[in-house]
């Protein structure tokens, strides 16, 4: 790890003044960002803790919305009341991401901007387009177990690793940037960028700003939510496929539905065409398939993960099927 | 007996629980430096440029020592019976001393500096450029270039009983298929660690080793000193499973640059460098080919393996080891061959061979059960052997079925419904399994010294390894009750060459072989103790013979009559005796090795002696994603006599959770194009979690196999074979899909 | 260079530190601290787990400098009952993983007794969460043991949350 300059930051103003200056970066809870210093895949001059600022609150807004400040630990917020009962596949998303060590460090900003598990992008002897534009990509032809089925290039197919992310794309999260030049707001759905030809851009941050919060609107439907994480061991892995997912069923027809997937793309993936499909339909285990067959259609393998788009076409299903069972997870 | 056999607490226990004990990277020095390696990114060739100026101009670096000022080391030896110590290279390249390449995650720099970040940032900045030649590096594809393993003096390749190819085409029933598993890795949690100081031409080593005797043998050869100037300083080891047997280059090269800096140096690799520099578990692919009549009795057993070997070292594993003593076959052959590639050296890990090689025998035995319509129990009680089937010696021990009885009853496999899929549990598909384990059991030499003090207490030296076997709390229990004292009073010295040379942590053999030396050790004790009171005046065990003579109550009597050890040494103005067993002059190590070998070669031309059990298991699939869960665990073991009720269990287990590691989860993937391995970290390389791990039941039959000291039979890798199998067995009893490629991940039931 | 000021088991420590140096590092080469352990160094294997302000954290991720200030418990720290019932339970083999078991399930205690739910808790909103082996497994999940002690360490922090 090279050695840089270390500078806290107290509060929002000297974060946004001193991330201006070139090679410098945030530290929320480290816990990518020192991982990937360690392997010299980051080497910022100088780091900027942010983990004194005061934006570590989860505040109920009179609009019925929640604003959940972007140091807020991963764990503070999956336990955090209003989150458990009224958005439950948010918090379950978070509590079964890593581990409740790294998730008493995570930030929730920190946690959105984390970078891709792609083993050839950590291996500085790899060839990587996200790591060095232009080098080519190892991952094609090469191990790929865990690449994209939605919206990969022929210059990159990691995904994001993010749990978080997939819920709070499923509940139409915004994300609230800062910088000395002022504040902006974007959806999280395509915050996260595909990787088209230029994979090094991953999302729509711009180098000088900081995430200082994130807002969910009220959506009742959340409270009747789950997410279903399917990895290859049983806890302390990254998705193979994850599913977040909110169902609304009155008399039989579903009235509202909200369903994003992990591990599948470089961005939590919203399910569009399949709420599509669910909409104003019966809530039957054949409408379920046939949402799940309605996103799949246009998912493409890579040479080892074909089986991904027949296990997120199962994991939809089921996850949809144990909503309308056992209900919600609050 | 008092204590042999209970449940005792570990008596390193609260060194463990306080985090006092220190592991070889935790010993303080003046003055320490700290080493940091740099791998070669390429699989064969030759370094054409190496540039270390940016390297040695980070602030704090004390030295970057590449081929270009590396000072000359001695090749590893060449192997010799006669010095055990030679099978210690892990590699046989001269680290350092050559410009060339021989597989991808070569260490090809060391760079030593003042803090650990600092060489750490250094090692990044070398930079090199190579010359890359042609390579052999996909393992599946070199398949049919392998040759057939020769027989040697420790390992045979192969062996053949009747016509098994005739008796297979012409069996009523056969299947004949074909098995593949992949890598692994040990990844013990503490990554090897070195410690190394050089006192002038003295050498002080701190190294989590399961063969210190080994690694300072080896070292004395590479760095041309005498034997006795190098100590290696053992205590804990954390964790190991076959990956610390050998002298691994991260060694070599911190004593190397303990010697270039003349600071003592500290090398922690990084867990990376533990997957790049210490080789695993081979690949292999096998075939298992069965014949059988209507009623269940096998005529043909055939099993061939395919496992790698380094060009740069590694040995073969003997994938088909239990295949030549498992069932009755009317004939039967096994052959084990290999393939050589540009990759590091294999090497042992956990029960080497019959962890995987029992994973294809007992899925087809399973498989083979189905086709008969018959129970995969009751098959195997069709083809219990009387006398060991290949060539039809006699079984020191063998109580398999035994342990299959007991399982059934205990695990409640008569409940079980064998239609594939036909138990169920809501949204998951329930499946049980069985499967054999079968170890072979080995004794090795070992150096003992029992010394008894005025005050009553017992000091036991020998040289051997505690990676968490419980092996000094066992020790002890065997002390104390040969000699008639509490635990209490026992203190076992362990894991430092300044000791008697004591056996190596391997073959499953380490208590066994101590306790052989230790119970004679303390019987002559005894007899010393005895003839100093019987010549003592006053004595009350003056007059009496040794033969009516007990040790207990920590002391000598004849019935009432007699006394405390204090009692005895006080009286006859002792401050301690000693007894020893074993001798480490040159003399008395030629002996021993002798002694060693003809007491192997006999014992195996009369015997067969193993250690085996009975793996039950109970899984769950998901009936939508295929995710696989571990339910229940039944092992049913016959390891003779137990020492250690708790350790023992603890053992037993470990080996079964390594097992649903290797089962479900756990692949080194080698990547084809460049020999590189990708996934050389805790996050990609997929050991169980406690969520994976059910509540393991073990059982041990107890009881004590004749040929053994004390009726033990070894228990540290028993655990793992047959844990793959029982589990291919139980997804296919959920499912009914056969998988025959490690590990059983989700994909492959989809 | 810069100053770091950290209370580690009751007393005040002074540092002087590079700020790459991470917390598990200065506890072990600065402070001599060695019964925390590194098993991977990538935050993976839970071995470096030590407590800060109570909670649970990996120290090998943590760069030293941002724990500046606070209170941080370290195996040599400990005095609790739990270290006792891991010698009854046999909950390690070779102590290597302990340390970090030790201080993680002390603090995943500490979580379960706030109300926080893990990953398997049936009702997220449920006010109170028995804690089954189930959810010991789930909430410990983050500390890994090669020597597979996981039985033992279950069963030693049962004993414990009784
Ligand atoms: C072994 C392991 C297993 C894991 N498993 C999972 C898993 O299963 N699921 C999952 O979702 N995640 C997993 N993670 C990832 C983990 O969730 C992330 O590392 C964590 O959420 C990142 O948060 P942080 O605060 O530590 O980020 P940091 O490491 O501090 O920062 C990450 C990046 O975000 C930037 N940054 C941080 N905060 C801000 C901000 N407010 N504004 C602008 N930029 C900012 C930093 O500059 C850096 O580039 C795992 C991690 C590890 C090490
Ligand atoms: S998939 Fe993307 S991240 Fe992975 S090697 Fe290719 S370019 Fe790099
Ligand atoms: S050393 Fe920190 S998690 Fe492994
Ligand atoms: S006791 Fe060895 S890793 Fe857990």
């Amino acid at each position: 790890m090279k050695d840089f300059a270390y500078v806290s930051a107290q509060d929002v103003a000297t974060a946004v003044r001193a991330i201006a200056e070139p090679g410098a970066k945030f530290l929320g809870g480290g816990t990518n960002l020192v991982d990937l210093m360690r392997q010299n895949i980051e080497r910022p001059d100088t780091v900027i803790d942010i983990t004194r600022l005061p934006l570590d609150r989860v505040e109920e807004l009179p609009d019925g919305g929640v604003r959940i400040g972007a140091l807020v630990r991963n764990s503070h917020l999956a336990a955090h009341r209003v989150i458990r009962t009224r958005y439950p596949m948010l918090a379950q998303a978070i509590l079964t991401g890593a581990s409740g060590q790294l998730r008493n460090m995570a930030t929730v900003g920190g946690n959105v901007l984390q970078r891709t598990r792609c083993p050839y992008f950590a291996d500085l002897a790899a060839r990587c387009n996200k790591r060095e534009p232009g080098a080519g990509c190892d991952a094609i032809g090469g191990f790929n177990r865990n690449a994209a089925i939605f919206g990969a290039s022929d210059s990159c197919v990691a995904t994001h690793p993010s749990d978080m992310c997939v819920a709070l794309a499923a509940l139409d999260a915004t994300i609230e940037l800062e910088s000395v030049r002022g504040v902006r707001r974007l959806p999280l759905v395509g915050f996260h960028m595909l990787p088209g030809d230029s994979p090094q851009h991953e999302t729509a941050i711009a180098a000088d700003e900081l995430i200082t919060a994130i807002e969910l609107p009220e959506l009742p439907v959340a409270a009747r939510s789950r997410y279903r994480k399917v990895r290859d061991r049983a806890s302390y892995a990254f998705a193979l496929v994850s599913v977040a997912a909110a169902l609304e069923v009155r008399d039989g027809v579903i009235t509202e539905a909200r369903l994003a997937l992990g591990g599948v793309a470089a961005r939590p993936w919203r399910a569009h065409a399949a709420e599509r499909a669910l909409m104003g339909g019966p809530a039957t285990e054949e409408r379920f398939r046939l949402a799940a067959d309605a996103e799949l259609e246009g998912a493409v393998a890579q040479s080892q993960n074909a089986f991904k788009i027949e296990l997120a076409g199962r994991a939809i299903t089921a996850t949809l099927r144990q909503l309308q069972v056992e209900g919600s997870a609050a | 007996m008092t204590y042999v056999g209970q449940p005792v607490d570990r008596l390193d226990g609260t060194a463990k629980v306080t985090g006092e004990a220190r592991y070889s990277a935790e010993y303080p020095y003046p003055n320490m430096a700290y080493a940091a390696l740099v791998h070669s990114t390429i699989a064969r060739g030759r370094i054409t440029r190496i540039d270390s100026a940016t390297a040695r101009k980070t602030p704090g670096v004390l030295a970057v020592i590449t081929h270009e000022n590396a000072p000359p080391m001695k090749p590893a030896p060449k192997m010799t019976p006669m010095d055990l110590s030679t099978l210690a290279t892990g590699t046989t390249v001269n680290y350092l001393n050559t410009d060339e390449v021989h597989w991808n995650g070569q260490p090809i720099a060391v760079v030593v500096a003042e803090t650990l970040e600092a060489a750490r940032e250094a090692a990044h900045l070398v930079e090199v450029e190579y010359a890359e030649f042609p390579a052999v590096l996909d393992f599946a594809a070199e398949e049919g270039n392998a040759t057939p393993q020769k027989n040697s003096l420790i390992s045979e390749g192969g062996a053949k009983k009747g016509d098994p190819d005739a008796a297979l085409a012409a069996a009523p029933f056969s299947l004949d298929l074909r098995y593949t598993t992949p890598g692994h890795n040990h990844n013990a949690i503490e990554p090897h660690s070195t410690t190394a100081f050089w006192d002038k031409d003295r050498l002080i080593l701190h190294e989590g080793s399961q063969n210190i005797a080994w690694t300072q043998g080896h070292l004395a050869v590479r760095f041309d000193v005498p034997k006795e100037n190098i100590r290696v300083i053992s205590p804990f080891v954390g964790g190991a499973f076959g990956g610390k047997t050998m002298v691994w280059p991260g060694t070599v090269l911190t004593v190397l640059a303990a010697k270039v800096t003349g600071r003592p140096v500290r090398l922690m690799l990084t867990r990376e460098g533990v997957n790049r520099t210490v080789g695993g578990r081979t690949p292999s692919i096998q075939r298992v080919a069965i014949g059988a009549e209507a009623g269940g009795s096998m005529t043909a057993l055939i099993h061939t393996s395919i496992t790698q070997n380094g060009k740069v070292g590694g040995g073969p594993e003997q994938v088909t080891s239990q295949t030549r003593h498992l069932y009755d076959a009317a004939n039967l052959q096994v052959q084990q061959n290999l393939v050589e590639l540009d990759t590091i050296a294999n090497t042992v890990m956990r029960a080497p061979g019959e962890s995987i090689g029992s994973f294809a025998l007992e899925a087809t035995v399973d498989e083979l059960a189905y086709k008969l319509g018959m129970d995969p129990i009751e098959l195997r009680a069709r083809n219990e052997p009387a006398r060991n089937p290949i060539d039809g010696k006699a079984f020191a021990h063998r109580m398999l079925l035994e342990c299959y009885e007991v399982g059934a009853k205990e695990f409640g496999w008569g409940e079980r419904s064998p239609e594939p899929g036909s138990m169920r549990d809501g949204k998951w598909l329930i499946g049980m399994g069985v499967a054999s384990a079968y170890h072979p059991a080995w004794q090795f030499q070992a150096n003992v010294t029992v010394r008894l003090s005025a005050d009553g207490t017992v000091l036991v030296r020998c040289g051997f390894h505690e990676m968490g076997m419980g092996a000094a709390t066992a020790q002890a229990q065997i002390a104390a009750d040969a000699l008639g004292v509490p635990l209490g009073a026992i203190t076992v010295e362990y894991g430092d060459t300044a000791l008697p040379t004591g056996p190596g942590a391997g073959g499953s053999g380490q208590t066994a072989s101590i306790a052989a030396s230790l119970i004679t050790a303390c019987e002559k004790l005894r007899r010393s103790v005895f003839s100093v009171a019987r010549k003592t005046p006053g004595s009350p065990l003056r007059g009496r013979r040794f033969a009516d003579v007990r040790a207990k109550d920590g002391g000598l009597y004849d019935g009432s009559r007699g006394e405390s050890y204090q009692e005895i040494l006080r009286r006859a103005d002792r401050a301690s005796i000693e007894a020893q067993v074993g001798s480490d002059t040159r003399l008395g190590e030629i002996t021993g090795q002798v002694r060693f070998m003809s007491k192997f070669l006999m014992d195996r031309r009369r015997w067969v002696k193993a250690a085996c059990g009975a793996q039950f298991c109970e899984v769950r699939v998901d009936s939508d994603t295929g995710e696989i869960r571990i339910s229940r665990w039944l092992g049913v073991f016959d390891v003779g006599k137990v020492i250690n009720a708790k350790t023992a269990a603890s053992q037993l287990r470990g080996g079964i959770v390594m097992g649903i590691g290797m089962a479900l989860a756990e692949e080194t993937l080698v990547d084809p194009r460049n020999g590189r391995i990708m996934n050389a970290g805790l996050a990609e390389y997929h050991v169980p979690v406690h969520a994976d791990i059910p509540s393991i039941d073990i059982r041990y039959l107890d009881d004590p196999d004749p040929t053994m000291p004390l009726g033990l039979l070894g228990i540290g890798e028993v655990g793992i074979v047959g844990v793959a199998g029982a589990i291919a067995n139980a997804v296919y009893h959920a499912t009914g899909k056969r998988v025959r490629d490690l590990p059983i991940t989700l994909d492959k039931l989809l | 260079m810069v100053d770091v000021r950290m209370r580690v088991n009751g007393s005040i420590e002074k540092l002087d530190l590079e700020p790459r140096v991470s917390l598990l590092d200065a506890l072990r080469e600065h402070l001599g601290l060695t019964g925390t352990k590194k098993g991977c160094d990538q935050g993976a294997c839970g071995a470096c787990t030590v407590l800060v302000d109570g909670e649970r954290i990996s120290s090998c991720l943590a760069l030293a400098v941002q724990y500046a200030d606070r209170d941080i418990t370290t195996i040599e720290g400990v005095e609790d009952p739990i270290q006792q019932s891991f010698v009854r339970h046999d909950g390690f083999q070779c102590g290597y993983c302990t340390s970090g078991q030790i201080c993680s399930a002390i603090g995943m205690l500490a979580e379960h007794a706030a109300g926080a739910p893990s990953a398997v808790t049936g009702h997220l909103a449920a006010e109170q969460i028995d804690l089954t082996p189930e959810e010991i497994r789930e909430r410990m999940s983050g500390n890994l043991c090669r020597c597979g002690a996981y039985n033992g360490i279950v069963a030693a922090i049962q004993e414990s949350s009784r």
